[in-house]
């Protein structure tokens, strides 16, 4: 119901709007480095067919200054490049006017090329419409994302840290384990007495901790023996 | 003993909450009006402050890496302390504390000279230090002290 309500909404909005509103689309910012091209495009949507008389004009302003100067327009079907501005030699029209495509291709950018440029269209009798904006930025080289490289640094680290407990706990584990197989499978061949040393011996390979306790067990086994 | 034990938890306490303000407070290099760290750079003209993101260059993201390390490895130090506390046998010294804690003033260590040779290329010459800067420099030998205290330390009762 309110989908129906919304539809309906919207075609009357547009049904009203036939004569009234071009609306031009262009990128939000577009990123260069210093010396490539880079290609500005510009396409509006216009509820008018395309008309033979449709103009685009291209407006640049830059960064920190107040006023914009013009630098391309399009009209009567011939592309007005601006051969006098900081464009001169580096500007290319390589927009389709009938497909609605108003592009520009700017060569060689530098540092002084950073700021906004206006793309303005207009197909008669749909001339009403707000000209929409696209910041220019040049890079001497790829920007870093940043804490990419902070994260991997911290991500490193503490991968080690686990890396090196995780190995000490199993080499503990398996020394363990090497301790209890080599004990079963010699109980049968020396007998008791013997059994108490090889132990011993085994476990201070194992931990220092458990030489303690294996130190006071071989004590308490000597003193067993004594009373005997 | 007990006084011991206090005295040794809170010099580390103190060590962990120096390389906390050091790393949090925007105060590595100061100006009249500006503060620059190693998160943003934040200038006030006629008392509007505006903040912008730091350089994303190599060398600071190293920087800000150090710090936090450190102050990861000191803080899991205090946690092992404790925990080796209650767990160590009598006699035994508090290996694994101490080689956190010096772990933890090497990379403060690591980080502030990094700091000061990279400078020049963050921050214009007539910026002086601010007292953040100073005291990574302070919570170095801090927590270098508090690791060789658990290392030499024996545990009693």
């Amino acid at each position: 119901m309110l989908s129906v309500l919304a539809l309906t909404s919207i075609v009357l909005l547009g049904i009203a709007s036939q004569t009234t509103a071009i609306v031009v689309y262009t990128s939000w910012e577009r990123h260069a480095l210093v010396g490539t091209d880079v290609r500005l495009s510009c396409s509006f949507f216009s509820w008018q067919w395309t008309s033979p008389d449709v103009t685009f004009s291209w407006h640049y302003r830059p960064d920190g200054a107040k006023d914009s100067i013009a630098i391309f327009h399009y009209a009567g079907g011939a592309p007005y490049v601006d051969n006098k501005g900081p464009f001169r030699d580096r500007l290319e029209f390589v927009g389709n006017p009938s497909r609605r495509d108003g592009s520009i291709l700017i060569k060689n950018v530098d540092f002084a090329d950073n700021g906004t440029f206006t793309c303005d269209a207009k197909n008669p009798p749909d001339i009403a419409g707000r000209p929409s904006h696209v910041r220019l930025l040049v890079f001497e080289k790829v920007p870093v994302q940043a804490g990419v490289i902070t994260g991997a640094i911290i991500g490193v680290v503490l991968g080690l840290l686990i890396l090196i407990v995780a190995i000490y706990y199993l080499m503990r584990f398996l020394v363990a384990r090497r301790v209890f197989s080599l004990s079963m499978s010699k109980h049968g061949k020396k007998g008791k007495g013997k059994e108490g040393s090889q132990q011993k011996q085994v476990l201070a390979v194992a931990d220092p901790v458990k030489l303690k306790a294996a130190a006071s067990e071989k004590k308490k086994q000597e003193s067993r023996r004594e009373k005997k | 003993m007990l006084l011991l034990l206090m005295g040794i938890v809170v010099l580390h306490v103190a060590g962990l909450v120096l390389l906390f303000v050091s790393t949090i407070v925007s105060a590595w290099a100061v100006n009249p009006n500006s503060s620059s760290d190693l998160w943003t750079n934040c200038t006030t003209l006629n008392g509007v402050s505006k903040c912008d993101p730091a350089d994303t260059g190599v060398w600071i993201q190293a920087v800000q890496a150090l710090m936090i390390l450190s102050i990861i490895f000191s803080f899991l130090s205090l946690l092992l302390f404790f925990c080796q506390l209650f767990t160590l046998q009598k006699g035994g010294r508090f290996f694994l504390t101490g080689a956190f804690q010096i772990f933890a003033s090497l990379f403060v260590m690591c980080g502030a000279i990094i700091y000061t040779v990279m400078n020049p290329e963050w921050v214009p010459a007539k910026e002086s230090y601010g007292f953040s800067y100073i005291l990574a420099w302070v919570a170095f030998p801090l927590a270098f002290i508090s690791g060789l205290i658990y290392v030499i330390l024996r545990k009693r009762e």
